[in-house]
């Protein structure tokens, strides 16, 4: 896959984790991302935003190969650049386990297993092979500590994850996803589940964890990219529209439609 | 109506507007009688499924009760000898029951393994033109009539049997319930496959989203999900193994033997049953009420499987 150099919407100052270059992807025969490019920051929260069925997931899910497990999607042209390394994540020769043992997912709808509390965290571990259980036992505590869980469940790791209230089911697949020590986590629309007190543990959460993990979010809610994101991607029909630092974005759109749509003229 | 008669005339509806309404009420009440109608068949229907299964134990438990007047449980339960038609005539039912149990445990050492790991295969490897394929072979398997399978296994499997095993006798449990065993994986697997198939894929894309490979979400994470499910196939094949007749009564020659050794012959609970039906034993005589005692043995192992299945599903109800 050949990809375009030099994209240069990096922010000065900021270290680039990843860099989406004019990246092309079909569901079928469905164009759905049209030519996106964007750059992601180390250590830092950039959420995606823009009207339900814009490509926000789509493009979130290109991060670690979700489309993969499904037939007939296909990464048309472009790339995703992972630094350091400087790797096309996207590349047919790369292969989608390790990128997603390096980048790490939370979703929609809290889907802990049908196992218990610290099994669950302890899941990302396995299938890594760890087996050392004293090794396990600090990883799984650190990464519920990590999600501001540790307190609520440290004297039930044996019940059943699904027997968690919908917050701290989420938090639990948090701290699932932590556990590995990711170098990027996604989160798609994390907290459209949750009731608002459960969603201000989870955004404050996410920007506790930039300090660890470089974060990018998926977001229909304008105030909650506003409140927890360092930078801001306005997504439309498949296109990039404008990406920029979050107060910028808020304050000074560049362009007419990012400004019709967080005024609400629009969608 | 005689009682309209007397209210003053500006609460009357108009003449016309008052035949709408009546017609649409009868046109309502008309609806509401099919639907009775259809409602009492339905009903009915399902009381006559709970009459005959009243009617089967009731007649089971009072012919039981006949041959239980003339045999004490204990020997019934405890006897190791299983010889009615003798003169010096032994009733141990635990005789019937070790043939049962061991070609049983064949046939399930057989489907239990292949039709898990079949469904493993359809359900979470399978493209969706080998699934397409594959399903309606193991539906054909399953519905082959369970007398070929008998042929089968005395006519075929028992001598290649003998070329590895010599000292195999021509009727044996062994090939009885391997056959046995192959008659039942489409229904472990097929049911267990349902049952993965619902696991939702939310869950399968959290455990991908983890690094995991496609082998360990099938067995960490969607089998597990997918356990009551996958308990109630393997019940469904216990029971299945337990009341299968015609394979065993043509191929593991129905002597009845105390023996857990699947090498030798032996006579189940129900291919003692088919032997005495067929057989000219007078009815009414003792030879011929062991046959009810014998069902009801048959029938409490069944009901005792499918609580158990029962339990199985209530303590691993899936919680998505
Ligand atoms: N599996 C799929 N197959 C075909 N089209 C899809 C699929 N998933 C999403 N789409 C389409 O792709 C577009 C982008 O979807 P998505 O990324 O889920 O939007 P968003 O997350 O921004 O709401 C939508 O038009 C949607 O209908
Ligand atoms: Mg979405």
């Amino acid at each position: 896959m050949q990809i375009p150099t030099g994209y240069e919407a990096g922010v000065e100052g900021a270290v680039l984790k990843a860099d989406v270059r004019e990246l092309d992807f079909y569901y079928g025969a469905f164009h759905a991302l049209k030519r996106v490019s964007m750059p992601i920051h180390d250590h830092m929260v950039t959420s995606l935003i823009g009207p339900s069925g814009c490509g926000k997931s789509t493009l979130l899910r290109c991060f670690n190969r979700m489309h993969d497990l499904y037939p007939g999607n296909r990464y048309a042209g472009g790339g995703i650049v992972l630094y350091p390394d400087n790797t096309n994540l996207l590349d047919p020769g790369v292969d989608p386990i390790e990128v997603r043992m390096r980048i790490s997912m939370v979703f929609q709808k809290p889907n802990p297993f049908p196992k218990s509390i610290y099994e669950n965290v302890a899941y990302s571990l396995r299938v890594r092979g760890m087996r050392n259980k004293n090794e396990l036992d600090d990883r799984v505590e650190s990464a519920l500590k990590g999600a501001a869980l540790w307190n609520e469940v440290s004297n039930r790791l044996k019940e059943l994850g699904a027997n968690l209230s919908g917050g701290q089911q989420q938090r639990l697949c948090i701290a699932r996803a932590l556990a590995s020590d990711p170098e990027i986590i996604l989160f798609d629309e994390p907290t459209s589940a949750l009731d608002p007190i459960a969603t201000a543990s989870i955004e404050e959460l996410i920007i506790e964890l930039k300090e660890k993990v470089t974060i990018l979010i998926v977001t229909h809610n304008m105030q909650q990219a506003a409140r927890i994101s360092d930078f801001t991607a306005y997504m439309y029909l498949g296109e990039m529209v404008e990406f920029g630092v979050t107060d910028q974005l808020f304050i000074k759109p560049q362009k007419k439609a990012t400004e019709d749509y967080i005024t609400g003229r629009f969608g | 109506m005689t009682a309209s008669a007397s209210l003053p005339t500006r609460l009357l509806p108009s003449a016309s507007l008052g035949n709408g309404v009546s017609d649409r009420l009868r046109k309502k009440a008309s609806r509401h009688v099919k639907e009775r109608i259809i409602e009492s068949l339905l009903f009915s229907a399902a009381a006559f499924s709970v009459f005959v299964t009243v009617a089967i134990v009731y007649v089971l438990v009072k012919e039981s009760w006949v041959f239980f007047q003339v045999v004490p449980l204990s020997d019934f339960l405890f006897d190791t000898q299983w010889t009615p038609l003798f003169d010096d005539a032994h009733y141990g039912i635990m005789v019937l029951l070790s043939g049962t149990l061991t070609s049983s445990g064949v046939a399930l050492l057989v489907a239990i393994p292949l039709g898990t790991i079949i469904a493993i295969y359809l359900s979470e490897f399978a493209g969706f033109k080998v699934r397409e394929i594959a399903k309606p072979f193991l539906e054909l398997l399953g519905g082959v009539p369970t007398i070929v399978y008998g042929y089968f296994a005395l006519t075929f499997l028992t001598p290649i049997l003998q070329k590895i095993y010599p000292d195999l006798p021509g009727f044996n449990l062994l090939s009885a319930g391997l056959v046995m065993g192959i008659m039942i994986i489409p229904y472990v697997a097929s049911l267990s496959e349902d049952a993965m198939r619902a696991v939702p894929m939310a869950l399968r894309e959290g455990s991908y989203a983890m690094g995991a490979t496609r082998l360990q979400t099938a067995l960490w994470v969607v089998t597990p999900a997918a356990t009551s499910g996958i308990a109630s196939a393997y019940i469904l094949g216990i029971s299945r193994a337990v009341g299968e007749t015609m394979i065993l009564a043509v191929a593991a020659g129905m002597q009845p033997n105390l023996t857990f050794n699947p090498t030798e012959p032996g006579a189940t609970i129900t291919s003692y049953i088919v032997q005495v039906a067929l057989g000219d034993l007078p009815h009414g005589s003792i030879g011929y009420q062991t046959i009810f005692a014998a069902g009801l043995t048959l029938l409490l192992m069944t009901l005792a499987f499918n609580l158990l299945g029962y339990w199985l599903r209530k303590r691993f109800r899936e919680v998505y």
